[in-house]
């Protein structure tokens, strides 16, 4: 990804070129994600911006290979993957079953999803299932596990772990079971971590707590995180870079000041106008107008020029913007700009 | 001050929970909400925000007798009459259920995917009987276009339209038997960011044309903040404060408030987020705590709060709280006086 020479002092961690994913479907095929690249630095936090059908999760569904039968990446996709002792791997040339790709699967790369109650088996205890996690990926005994279970679960606040550990995730409540959420991935002390919409669901007490302490843990570990969500007030608190999506496209890349101050793309803006802040009360919001495309009626061209107010008609609608840079780490796809 | 439509008092509802032995268990209560008195204004908008588990969806609820409060008095001023909610039965309270209807959350999950719209926004006036035959379909037509909604889309199904259309759907089946009030439960939670504002502006417009008076409930303070003339939040199951929305964003006297408001993300990466921290989860409204509900997680809390109950009373004009130090502390909004905007 060439966004700039700045970046290089950086560690790379994870490279994403060109990714394309699309589905099988009755309808035809969906082309949920296309063409994307974006890399993850050691100790950074990218947010990705998008609303439904902007292709966020499938995307990072497609880095950990966790994606139906149904979908296809296409052959020129790239994701590379950098361990800490400089090997590079290659994720889509690994099988999804694969002992390799097991390892990186929860090992190397955690992941957070958005409902913390699904994501725990209810017939099982919090702790046998973190214990299970870190047998399957660390040389430890049972005993240990279980002690990196319960200093885990202490370390994302939960309080008397060692008597939550044997409690069952409905005994739990939503913050709390979030939490233990982040604590069955970090037990595995993984060096990226994805949360896809993590605090979505929860009170905004909560939130800013769970927010509080990836950053924490974050800091502590080293590690650099993957932050997709649709809440701009959040991504603003917690990334360092962000990349606004559109149906399955980057709009625009730059980091969280650029984005929320200097907008550059139409979508960007408008998105900003459109939320309630605290600080413009009062302010009609300005609507964006028309609708999210259907998926099985992508527009051509520029994917946001059904909806763009600033859309030039005989380039918008027919071709598609290159990569524009405004700054060494800002840029855009757009017309205007090229 | 202007007329009032709706006012409510110590409303209780409390649910029943049987205990696990047989025989001789002694039945415990849910006390979802605890005493809750408050007035809608015609034609404002109140906002109702507290976390999962506050009470705020059965306050609601009870208000339109979706559920029998326990305890306590709903009034309605309609048409130069007062009527008590919870006095009426029967046919007399479905009659009234014309003045009060519900916007719901989820627009994929409130529409009957077997139903065309046009019978959709149609069920209100066919369930109380409020218009036959081409009647019928005239209201119908007139509602759908205030909505902004494409007449010729009237015979088709849910499922042809995008979350922000149904929503729209949703919102013309609560307006087409002429209601003066309406709840607005998370309203637009589920809509995506670009969808939300459409709607809100909408809800806005057609408040302004028709006098409609909204109880909004929702979890987005920003959303709540912006809709809503004044304020109300809610911790288990009773009121800590309500005021004119600028005053409770700027000068919030309760410590909750305080807590709830500076747990919100701001758009703006050059202010960080300081969130107060608050000790514990919200306990259980079965065993609610004594005093201030709220003394378990308190940063300010002294040894008053936890024996005696607050007094719910008003500290400035239209500004009720409900704690022993309304005078005394000195509590942080999110935003300065200056900085906020006159709503509406």
């Amino acid at each position: 990804m060439d966004i700039g020479t700045e970046q290089i002092d950086w560690d790379t961690l994870l490279e994403v070129q060109d990714l394309k994913v699309s589905f099988k479907t009755d309808e035809g095929i969906i082309l949920a994600v296309n063409g994307i690249s974006f890399s993850v630095q050691r100790g950074q936090t990218l947010g990705i911006v998008g609303e439904s059908g902007s292709g966020k999760s499938v995307s990072t569904k497609a880095i950990m290979q966790l994606l139906p039968r149904t979908a296809v990446v296409d052959k020129n996709s790239s994701i590379t993957w950098h361990r800490e002792n400089g090997e590079t791997v290659e994720i889509t040339q690994l099988k999804k079953g694969g002992r390799e790709m097991r390892r990186i699967r929860g090992g190397e790369i955690g992941m957070i999803f958005q409902e913390p109650m699904s994501s725990f088996s209810p017939v099982h205890t919090i702790g046998n299932q973190i214990i299970e996690a870190v047998l399957a990926h660390r040389q430890v005994s049972k005993q240990e596990a279980r002690e990196i279970a319960i200093d885990m679960l202490d370390k994302v606040g939960i309080s008397n772990p060692s008597v939550r550990v044997d409690q069952y995730s409905f005994e739990l409540s939503g913050g709390m079971r979030q939490r233990a959420m982040i604590a069955v991935t970090l037990s595995m002390n993984p060096s990226l971590l994805i949360a896809d919409e993590p605090t979505t669901s929860l009170d905004v007490t909560i939130q800013a707590q769970i927010l509080e302490l990836m950053n924490q843990l974050r800091e502590e570990f080293n590690m650099a995180v993957i932050f997709i969500t649709h809440n701009l007030g959040v991504i603003a608190q917690v990334a360092d870079e962000v990349a606004v999506m559109y149906l399955g496209q980057i709009l625009e890349r730059g980091t969280a000041k650029e984005i929320i101050n200097q907008p550059q793309h139409p979508y960007t803006q408008s998105l900003l106008k459109a939320i309630p802040r605290l600080d413009h009360l009062g302010k009609r919001l300005t609507a964006i107008g028309g609708d999210i495309p259907s998926p099985l009626e992508r527009p051509g061209g520029c994917p946001f020029h059904t909806r763009c107010e600033q859309a030039i008609s005989g380039v918008c609608d027919t071709q598609i913007p290159t990569l524009t840079p405004i700054s060494n780490t800002h840029t855009v796809h757009c017309f205007l700009y090229e | 001050m202007s007329d009032i439509l709706l006012e409510i008092k110590n409303l209780k509802v409390h649910f029943p929970i049987r205990s696990k032995q047989f025989f001789g268990g002694s039945t415990t209560y849910v006390k979802a909400v605890d005493g809750v008195s408050f007035y809608i204004e015609k034609g404002e908008t109140l906002g109702l925000v507290g976390e999962s588990g506050s009470g705020k969806t059965t306050v609601g609820r009870s208000i339109l007798r979706a559920i029998e409060p326990t305890e306590g008095q709903v009034t309605f001023n309609v048409d130069g009459q007062t009527v008590d909610l919870s006095q009426l039965q029967g046919k007399e309270l479905r009659a009234f259920r014309k003045h009060m209807q519900l916007i719901f959350q989820d627009p994929y999950s409130s529409l009957n995917p077997r139903m065309t719209v046009r019978d959709i926004i149609a069920e209100p006036l066919v369930a109380i009987k409020l218009a036959k035959g081409k009647e019928v379909d005239e209201r119908v037509r007139e509602t759908a276009a205030l909505c902004k909604l494409n007449l010729e889309y009237l015979r088709r199904f849910p499922h042809a339209f995008s979350g922000g259309q149904r929503q729209r759907i949703g919102i013309a089946r609560a307006l087409i038997s002429r209601p003066q009030f309406i709840i607005c439960y998370e309203s637009v939670s589920a809509l995506d960011v670009s969808i939300q504002a459409e709607v809100l502006n909408l809800l806005m417009d057609l408040q302004a044309e028709l006098g409609l008076t909204y109880l909004f409930i929702a979890h987005d303070l920003s959303v709540v903040a912006h809709i809503s003339k004044r304020v109300a939040v809610m911790y288990l199951g009773q009121f800590v404060e309500l005021a004119p929305t600028k005053q409770l964003f700027s000068a919030p006297k309760h410590p909750y408030t305080e807590a709830l408001m500076s747990a919100i993300p701001e758009v703006n990466p050059d202010v960080e987020m300081v969130p107060v921290h608050l000790k514990g989860e919200i306990p259980s409204p079965v065993n609610p705590p004594s005093g201030c509900r709220f003394h378990t997680r308190c940063p300010y809390v002294e040894d008053v709060c936890r024996t005696e109950m607050p007094e719910w009373r008003e500290i400035a004009e239209g500004h009720f709280a409900a704690c022993h130090f309304v005078d005394s502390l000195q509590l942080k909004g999110t935003v300065t006086a200056d900085s906020i905007g006159v709503v509406n």
